[in-house]
């Protein structure tokens, strides 16, 4: 999910008009992998693969890879369609400092959509 | 395109409710059996608009639809600014019904989506008499917290952005552009802490799920229709409170937590089954 994200995210103009004030570093898990993914102005700087010693990030999402699997599954799956459906599920940690994530969430699911074959209208991206 | 008016009307109702003056916005249309509509936490009546044009639906039914107070183009009552809206299950049933006295309703049919799909639940436990049917989409019995909603109001976070980012994914993914983002426009226009507010008595003091077995649906007819993505009111919540009450549940395809204003049509096409077997009293034929 995270292979191609930062051409994704930053070729998505309206997604990155929407995270134009957002300038962060998040964390991703998937299963016990983390990646550092670093935002300026709405665009991804940098995805940097774990193990780290001392990560420094704002908030983490943590699932597994079945988990995240499912939630960007082409063929949408009931109960799997959001980040909340999973957190509700207890199946995606969100952790940290939750203040930039809030105050962005439709940027922020839009960039995870994108990590996925999400149709991008469903979480903020380009119409 | 050539202009038009939809055959809405729209008129705003002084009345006495919960004990204080309240202005309210009611629309309508149609004629026949009152069917009066409750929108979802945080949201206004505006979600039914699909409804109030179908002419297969208003030919028979008077379609009635009320912002809640603190919602739509609803005012807050007076001194508003000293107090904290929060949503209560005594005072929402309390609403419904003097809201249907003042409009001099002859037991309407009552349909409500989400906290009003749990109302309705409190109101067929407490009032079955006063209803010819009713109908809870996205109902169940009660919803545990899953996030923190203090989130949804707090000065360092824009309310609209929020409320809509946290019900985006509440929408059916199958759903088209126009209906989805229509639906969570209605969202990103609510009051500070409104949301926040209906989601006390959805989250905290709504929990009906001690008295089901007390709901019968031989006193009032009892409908039950839930979108199969919506994560919040599951289909497990749905098939939960119909089986507990005698009642039926319908899992529509394609829909999420909000049917009626994120794809009308095929929302109604699942509706119209049901006003039919109220109107007539006649099971309605399988499809």
């Amino acid at each position: 999910m995270l292979e191609n994200l930062a051409a994704r995210v930053n070729g998505d103009a309206n997604l990155v008009r929407r995270g134009k004030h957002v300038n962060t570093t998040f964390l991703i898990a998937i299963d016990n992998t983390d990646h550092l993914v670093s935002i300026r102005d709405g665009k991804i700087t940098d995805i940097r693969p774990g193990p780290f010693i001392t990560p420094n990030y704002a908030f983490a999402l943590r699932a597994s890879r079945e988990s995240w699997d499912k939630l960007l599954s082409p063929k949408p799956i009931p109960g799997f369609t959001d980040i909340f459906a999973l957190v509700k599920k207890k199946l995606l940690r969100v952790e940290g400092d939750l203040h930039p994530f809030m105050t962005n969430l439709f940027y922020f699911k839009g960039v995870i959509a994108a990590g996925g074959a999400l149709a991008a209208s469903r979480s903020g991206g380009a119409q | 395109m050539s202009p038009r008016f939809e055959p809405i009307t729209g008129r705003y109702l002084h009345l006495d409710l919960l004990g204080r003056p309240h202005r309210l916005y009611v629309e309508e249309a149609g004629s026949g059996i009152p069917l009066l509509c409750l929108h979802t936490a945080g949201s206004d009546g505006r979600q039914y608009r699909g409804l109030l044009n179908d002419p297969r639906i208003t030919k028979d039914y008077r379609v009635i639809v009320f912002d809640m107070p603190w919602h739509g183009k609803s005012s807050p009552p007076t001194g508003w600014q000293n107090e904290e809206y929060r949503l209560t299950s005594r005072d929402y049933v309390r609403m419904i019904l003097e809201i249907s006295a003042a409009l001099e309703l002859d037991k309407p049919v009552v349909m409500g989506c989400s906290i009003g799909g749990r109302i309705v639940l409190h109101l067929a436990h407490e009032h079955p008499e006063q209803f010819r049917a009713i109908i809870g989409l996205e109902s169940s019995p009660k919803v545990d917290p899953y996030y923190d909603t203090s989130w949804l109001h707090r000065p360092d976070v824009h309310g609209g952005e929020v409320c809509a980012g946290i019900v985006s994914g509440l929408v059916a993914p199958t759903a088209p552009d126009e209906g989805r983002w229509e639906t969570l426009w209605h969202y990103m226009q609510g009051g500070p802490g409104v949301f926040k507010g209906d989601l006390y008595f959805y989250m905290i003091d709504g929990d009906i799920s001690g008295k089901l077995a007390e709901i019968d649906a031989r006193r009032c007819p009892l409908y039950f229709l839930t979108g199969e993505y919506d994560y919040s009111c599951t289909t497990e919540g749905t098939h939960e409170v119909a089986q507990r009450t005698g009642a039926q549940a319908v899992i529509m395809k394609d829909l999420g937590h909000f049917p009626m204003s994120e794809d009308p049509p095929k929302f109604i096409g699942y509706l119209l089954p049901v006003l039919e077997e109220i109107r007539s009293g006649k099971k309605a034929s399988a499809a």
